[in-house]
């Protein structure tokens, strides 16, 4: 269990959280990681809190049970924090990535974080800059590569990269727009 | 060659599908089981399968159209869940009088009422005595695995008798995980591409009569063929999972033993929940707790005299079911376990957990809590509930 890290990302029906989890499960498995993906199996409605999740390891996973202390939470929507605890189970070693405008210290400040490493990227403008819609999920994932380490950029890059332009074949802008949101994001992520 | 991606329970299913490549396939899509089908319905009109699909406007539909195609000696499939499953009770043991190999994808999910969309395994416990061959998966690499193995076990000819691969709803139906996918061509000559069915209606040479009424003169024997053909196949399961070890690693058998040998205390269990035991199992032992998991992974034939050599040597055993079964002495599981170790001499101490009822979430906190209680098992009831509000 000590190889294994758990990520829980929030966000709310529509907006890609479950795509994200997959994504990066795909990503990490081709990095040579075990990995499970798997939404939060409630009512599915446009615009209601929803939840997902991962497992990357090193070695074989064998937990079919839910994730209630995540390492990592990722918000794809501002809006869920105070209105759902997003922080819940993370300890204090933990790392939050929200999608927002706010720097760390001011996310820190307005949920009253003690401990963890507190990440922020603007991926919603990202994503309208790159992707021409607010799609914050594929920037995010760019942001998450930085702040665990857990994948090598490039390596994840050149595989997102070749399951979009599978996924995409006859919108290679779209293609093109994902890997500069999720570059855009990497760099421009802001952590303490 | 094999490769390794990632796959949901339900995508792994419908792949192992796509290579078997059945002649007929007959499905009406319900949760969690949807996918498989759909999935596979796409293959059909991608025109990657050489398959009939017969969309039908219900389950009982489905299995009589499942029924008409394997009668005819064509190589069958179906997939459900849940109510569908029920729907089909009334053709399921036709399916199996008849010896009509048809093999289903069953994801487990709670039956109604109340309605509910999640795990547990009360829709295929609740068909167990229909002469269906029952397996069930810990994981997604696992249904794969047993429903390629499921075409030869149920075509062969000592057996000739339907299969079910199921594995728990959502739990792994949509967990996205690292499977190994072999090779078409190893699949294709795994199953055998030629099959030549026994009896098939379309044998012209050999004209034959199915589903004729059988009263008091020959009903008994056929039913009694059916047992033998249920006791036969635990043989055949057993050589086919030696087969499929031999040729692609993974080896499977009636029940898995996990650090059960030297173990003082141990649960058996079905599905997911073995995965997250043997997490459990390695932690207590890291604490010099000696604990041990015995999977059952063939439900139906019920391996009785396996799991009481396997629990002989064991102090004290915790049987957990994933389905009630209302009749007031605890789980399907546990009954059939008692009844396995009623001759044995040295009977472990037992109690019954009933866990996990509609998709009721089981985590590592309760499974050390199992084996907690069975440190002072004298003191704890005969059957309980595990995780439920009081």
């Amino acid at each position: 269990m000590d190889n294994t890290v758990e990520i829980r990302w929030h966000g709310r029906g529509g907006q890609g959280a479950k795509t994200a989890a997959l994504l990066f499960g795909e990503a990490a498995l081709s990095l040579g990681k075990f990995i499970q993906a798997f939404p939060e199996y409630g009512p599915e409605r446009m615009g209601a809190p929803v939840a997902s999740f991962n497992r990357i390891s090193t070695e074989p996973i064998r937990l079919h049970c839910s994730i209630t202390n995540p390492g990592i939470v990722i918000v794809l929507d501002q809006t869920l924090m105070g209105k759902v605890d997003v922080t819940e189970g993370l300890p204090a070693t933990g790392i939050l990535i929200v999608n927002t405008t706010d720097s760390p210290a001011e996310v820190r400040a307005k949920l009253k974080l003690q401990g963890l490493k507190v990440f922020t990227v603007d991926a919603s403008g990202i994503s309208k800059a790159t992707i021409g819609r607010d799609i914050p999920n594929t920037p995010l994932l760019g942001a998450l590569v930085k702040a665990s380490n857990l994948l090598d950029f490039a390596s994840m890059l050149k595989d997102t990269e070749e399951k979009l332009a599978i996924k995409f074949k006859s919108k290679p802008e779209i293609v093109k727009g994902n890997i500069e949101a999720i570059k855009r994001a990497y760099n421009e992520v802001k952590g303490e | 060659m094999a490769k390794f991606v990632a796959k949901t329970g339900n995508e792994a299913m419908a792949e192992a599908m796509r290579q078997i490549n059945p002649d007929v396939v007959a499905a009406y899509p319900i949760t969690p089981a949807t996918e498989v089908v759909m999935i596979f319905a796409k293959y059909v009109a991608d025109g990657l399968v050489n398959t009939e699909y017969v969309p039908v406007e219900s389950e009982h539909s489905a299995m009589s159209a499942c029924v008409g195609a394997s009668a005819a000696g064509g190589r069958v499939m179906t997939g459900t869940s849940s109510q569908g499953l029920v729907y089909m009770y009334e053709i399921l043991p036709i399916a199996s009088a008849l010896r009509l190999p048809i093999v289903m994808c069953e994801v487990n999910r709670a039956i109604s009422g109340p309605i509910n969309i999640h795990c547990d395994h009360s829709d295929t416990m609740a068909a167990r005595d229909f002469g269906w061959i029952q397996i069930f998966s810990e994981n997604s690499q696992e249904a794969y695995d047993s429903l390629i193995q499921a075409v030869r076990i149920a075509e062969n000819h000592d057996v000739l008798l339907p299969t079910m691969v199921t594995t728990d709803g959502f739990i792994i139906s949509h967990c996205l995980d690292k499977i190994e996918v072999l090779d078409d061509k190893d699949i294709t000559a795994f199953i055998g591409k030629d099959r030549k069915p026994n009896n098939s209606l379309l044998d012209l040479d050999k004209p034959t009569t199915l589903g004729s009424i059988d009263l008091q003169d020959y009903y008994f024997e056929h039913r009694v063929q059916v047992a033998e053909a249920i006791k036969n196949s635990k043989k055949t399961i057993i050589e086919v999972a030696n087969e499929f070890a031999k040729k692609f690693g993974r080896q499977y058998g009636l029940i898995e033993e996990y650090k059960l040998a030297d173990a003082d205390y141990a649960i058996v269990a079905l599905g997911s929940t073995c995965g997250t035991a043997k997490v459990v199992i390695d932690e207590l032992r890291a604490k010099g707790i000696k604990a041990g998991l015995l999977k059952i992974r063939v439900y139906r034939p019920f391996p009785a005299e396996e799991i009481a050599q396997a629990l002989s040597k064991i102090k004290n055993v915790a049987v957990l079911d994933r389905a009630d079964g209302w009749a007031g002495q605890g789980g399907p599981a546990y009954a059939e376990i008692k009844a396995a170790l009623y001759k044995s001499k040295t009977p472990p101490k037992m109690i019954n957990f009933v866990y996990g009822l509609g998709g009721r979430e089981i985590d590592k906190d309760q499974l050390a809590h199992v084996y907690d209680c069975l440190k002072n098992i004298e003191q704890q009831p005969d059957v309980q509930y595990l995780g439920v509000r009081e």
